[in-house]
């Protein structure tokens, strides 16, 4: 909700706002430069002396006006030709012209109607209330995205358009607000909406009747100090019967031009004072410091609208569009999808496609906006979700548990949930078992029994959709065919062979980083953000299934770098060591968030055999923060297969990697990687209860065997790997 | 620009003449502005009597009230009350360019020692209180004047 009312005020009014903070960002440089050039006034000068300098220059002299910047016009006759100028206040002489600069005038027209008058004036009120609305929805999606107000100024994350966005944003946005708030105030004011117009006084009947007294001799110029002067008319010449009016920033009123005594007085009242401050306050004219500050909080306005614009044209790309998505009132069936990277959506995309094709009226939604209240005269409800790390929700399901946790009674729609995941995760579709549970222990009638697809199997999820069409009573087949992932050609730089002597032939292969075009730079897509630990997704000649190696190497390292053993027989890993550098392969760049060391200052415990070094040499190489890590790495032979042997005693001399405890499967004392974490189990324990996080790479049956010595490990302190796992400090990636 | 009302009305309330007496003709005012380089300028025309004293308003340039103490001879004349214009307002005019005011006027406003004032403003700019200052006469009608600050030419005929 917050998010639309963020997007569509910023998408249609972009180019409004963008005029109107850039001519308001120029305008705003003029208060600051009238205040520094108008020769300013001592002090403790009165009107009466000011108005007598002039007037022995200027005679005829019949106006005096004093802007806030302290700029004092003077304007008079001389015969028949009308004379201004602006005057030193110390000499009362003319110093230049008088002439409003022609460029500003122009920019203030732009800024306050587009030169269309009252039209233009209501067009810029739109672009101001599209100000007002943004700065609002996104201070709460600041507030949201960073977990509350008092994180306002938390670290970023993401794509560089979204973290640009934020990070102007968040310091803007005060700005933003009050000159889109006083930007309304004065248009309503202009309009004559507010009770704020001078009160009119009339000249009182009973003059003086006399003329001639000197201006620095009337008792009410010399009580009023300069600094408060508006403006001072002077009675037309030969009328007994005119007086002068004088205009502070109090008031005004008429003094009498015989006796030099105010007649009649007016302040200004509580409307009139709150509209002249508010005016100072937009335009800087007074507060000049404020005008530039505000003008340059406004230059963050074109930057966060291409970004914002960036930022929606890439969530639209990054999941498919739904075709003919009926109403959430109207639908028969309700598909809500809860997704991490995008894939489920391709595979909501292709449900939608069947029921609607089927005769049904289908509405397909981000699971986090379900609202049971919203679910209409919906008859079924299915749910396609998968997960996130172990167990948690993904992006597009945030705070779906929590409604349904809250929800007091279950929806007359039917519900089945279908989950995405991986078998070889161990919380494989832990989060559609979580909803499932819930929905059952709320009562939620079952449409279908929890199923799942394995690794975006076409298979899986053709078999429940002939499950779900019988149930349904509908002809429907799901051919899901996902969309190939865009991949990019990696030409390989240099390689590097381990391990043939002892039958474990491997390689570390180091890619040069593709060019990036501005868009992906933006968007943080392709290779233009990756750490170490995400996946490299290999499509080999000849499959359309993608094999995923994990990375060795962040962006900021220059290069893309995975370690591939060669399997016998196998297609991938065949090609993949067959290159030779100058040969090119292509990829795709996978994220893979929930295998990272994290931030923090705990210790890291890196558990890795053959092939799985490479993230975890990654991390070594990528912790410039010396954090101390501790790698366990299990190989064959530590003459043949020692994988990053000569970088790690590097690393170690830097103070990258605190310790490496080595285990070698061949040779005089052959043991395996977990052994090596049983001779240290005491330095082990203690790591752990630093807060240490372990981290695991490599083939599943050293995982498991790894999972046992820990288990023995911690049994003595009551913990198990289940509950550093449910903590998070328990990651594998395993193949 | 051209205004065409029946504007007897504005007159009738500040001088009275018995119902024999009442003949009106069609009179065009039509004021032509500088070349000033500035925002629009409110311009107010009325009338003074023998006296000097206030007799009616026959036209105000300017939409917005607020600024009306800008007009500072027809501001101090009325004291500001916006009810002398009721029906009788306009566009504020451009620089450069040129307002033509039609109006059904009384015979008896010509010839007999009224004073037809302009007063003109612009934002930011010089107030010019009777920037025009011109007797109505017959004679008079179809002579060009020019003004203080910001009228260039000024003539009515009928």
């Amino acid at each position: 909700m917050i998010r639309l009312l963020h997007r569509w005020p910023g998408l249609i009014a972009l180019l409004l706002v963008m005029l109107l903070s850039l001519s308001g960002a120029a305008l705003s440089v003029f208060p600051a430069a009238d205040h520094l050039s108008a020769p300013q006034a001592e002090t403790s000068m009165t009107v009466a002396e000011l108005a007598s300098h002039i007037k022995a220059n200027y005679p005829t002299v019949e106006q005096i006006k004093r802007a806030p910047s302290g700029r004092t016009t003077a304007y008079w006759f001389e015969g028949d030709v009308a004379n201004a100028a602006t005057i030193d206040p110390a000499t009362g002489k003319a110093l230049g012209s008088a002439d409003p600069n022609p460029v500003q005038r122009w920019l203030t027209t732009l800024h306050r109607s587009l030169f269309l008058d009252d039209s233009g004036r209501i067009v810029m009120a739109v672009g101001a209330v599209a100000m007002m609305v943004l700065s609002l929805s996104g201070m709460l999606l600041v507030a949201r995205r960073a977990g509350g107000w008092r994180r306002w100024f938390s670290p970023l994350k993401g794509p560089l358009a979204g973290r640009l966005h934020v990070e102007i944003a968040r310091i803007a946005v005060a700005g933003l607000m009050l000159s889109s708030v006083t930007a309304l105030w004065m248009t309503v004011s202009t309009f004559g909406f507010l009770p704020d117009q001078p009160a009119a006084i009339t000249i009182p009947a009973d003059v003086s009747g006399q003329t001639g007294i000197e201006v620095s001799a009337m008792t009410a110029l010399r009580t009023t100090p300069v600094a408060s002067l508006r403006e001072l008319s002077f009675p037309v010449a030969d009328d007994p019967t005119d007086v002068f009016t004088l205009k502070t920033d109090k008031g005004q009123g008429y003094i009498d031009q015989g006796t030099g005594a105010m007649l009649v007085w007016s302040d200004l009242g509580g409307w009139e004072r709150v509209s002249e401050t508010i005016y100072m306050l937009h335009t800087g004219q007074g507060a000049a410091v404020l005008g530039l500050l505000l003008g340059y909080l406004a230059l963050g306005v074109p930057v966060m609208a291409v970004t914002g614009f960036v930022m929606w044209l890439s969530g639209r790309r990054s999941r498919p569009r739904i075709r003919a998505n009926a109403a959430i009132g109207k639908a028969q069936t309700v598909v809500l999808v809860g997704s991490e990277g995008g894939s489920t959506w391709g595979f909501a995309a292709t449900l939608h496609k069947a029921l609607h094709d089927a005769g049904q009226s289908v509405h397909t939604a981000a699971l986090s906006r379900f609202d049971a209240a919203q679910l209409g005269h919906a008859q079924h409800v299915i749910i396609l979700a998968s997960t996130y790390g172990n167990g948690d929700e993904p992006a597009s399901a945030k705070g779906f548990l929590a409604k349904l946790e809250a929800m007091t009674a279950a929806p007359g729609a039917s519900l089945a949930v279908l989950g995405f995941g991986d078998s070889s995760f161990p919380q494989f579709c832990g989060y559609a078992e979580k909803i499932s549970q819930l929905a059952a222990r709320k009562g939620w009638r079952e449409l279908l029994d929890l199923a799942t697809v394995d690794r975006q199997s076409a298979q899986d999820f053709a078999r429940w959709g002939s499950d779900l069409g019988t149930v349904l009573g509908l002809p429907i087949e799901l051919h899901h065919q996902p969309v190939a992932p865009a991949t990019t050609a990696l030409t390989l730089v240099s390689r590097r062979d381990y391990g043939a002597e002892v039958q474990a032939p491997s390689a570390i292969l180091r890619f040069s980083l593709p060019r990036l075009s501005l868009w992906q730079r933006l968007t943080g897509s392709g290779f233009a953000r990756f750490e170490a630990g995400d996946l490299l997704g290999v499509i080999p000649q000849g499959s359309t299934v993608p094999r995923f190696y994990s990375l060795a190497s962040a962006a900021t390292d220059g290069f893309i770098e995975i370690v591939v053993r060669r399997q016998p027989g196998g297609l991938c890993s065949g090609q993949l060591t067959a290159l030779e550098p100058g040969d090119s392969m292509s990829a795709f760049l996978k994220s893979n968030p929930a295998f990272r060391p994290g931030e923090g200052e705990t210790p890291v415990i890196l558990v890795g055999a053959g092939s799985g070094i490479g993230p975890l040499a990654g991390f070594v190489r990528a912790n410039g923060t010396r954090r101390a890590m501790h790698l366990f790495f299990g190989m064959r032979n530590a003459t043949s297969d020692f994988l990053y042997g000569e970088e790690l005693a590097q690393w170690q001399a830097e103070g990258r990697l605190r310790k490496i405890y080595t285990a070698a499967s061949r040779g005089q004392r052959p043991h395996y990687v977990q052994y090596a974490l049983h001779m240290q189990r005491a330095h082990v324990m203690d790591l752990i209860g630093q807060g240490a996080r372990i981290m695991v790479c490599g083939g599943r049956e050293m995982a498991a065997g790894v999972s046992e010595a820990l288990a023995d490990i911690l049994a003595p302190a009551g913990l198990t790997p289940a509950m550093l796992r449910a903590q998070g400090r328990y990651v594998e990636d395993v193949y | 620009m051209i205004k065409s009302i029946l504007a007897a009305l504005a007159l009738t309330t500040a001088l009275s003449f018995s119902a024999a007496e009442v003949m009106a003709k069609p009179v065009t005012f039509i004021t032509t502005i500088k070349n000033y380089g500035g925002n629009n300028a409110y311009l107010a025309l009325y009338v003074t009597d023998k006296s000097g004293k206030y007799a009616g308003s026959l036209w105000l340039a300017g939409s917005r009230t607020r600024y009306f103490d800008h007009l500072a001879g027809w501001y101090r004349a009325t004291g500001g009350d916006t009810a002398q214009v009721n029906g009788i307002t306009g566009a504020s005019v451009g620089s450069g360019r040129t307002l033509k005011v039609t109006l059904d006027l009384k015979d008896a406003l010509f010839d007999a020692g009224y004073t037809l004032h302009i007063d003109a403003a612009a934002e930011n700019m010089r107030e010019s209180p009777n920037d025009v200052v011109l007797p109505l006469t017959t004679a008079g009608a179809g002579n060009a004047v020019k003004g203080r600050r910001y009228i260039s030419s000024f003539t009515y005929g009928m």
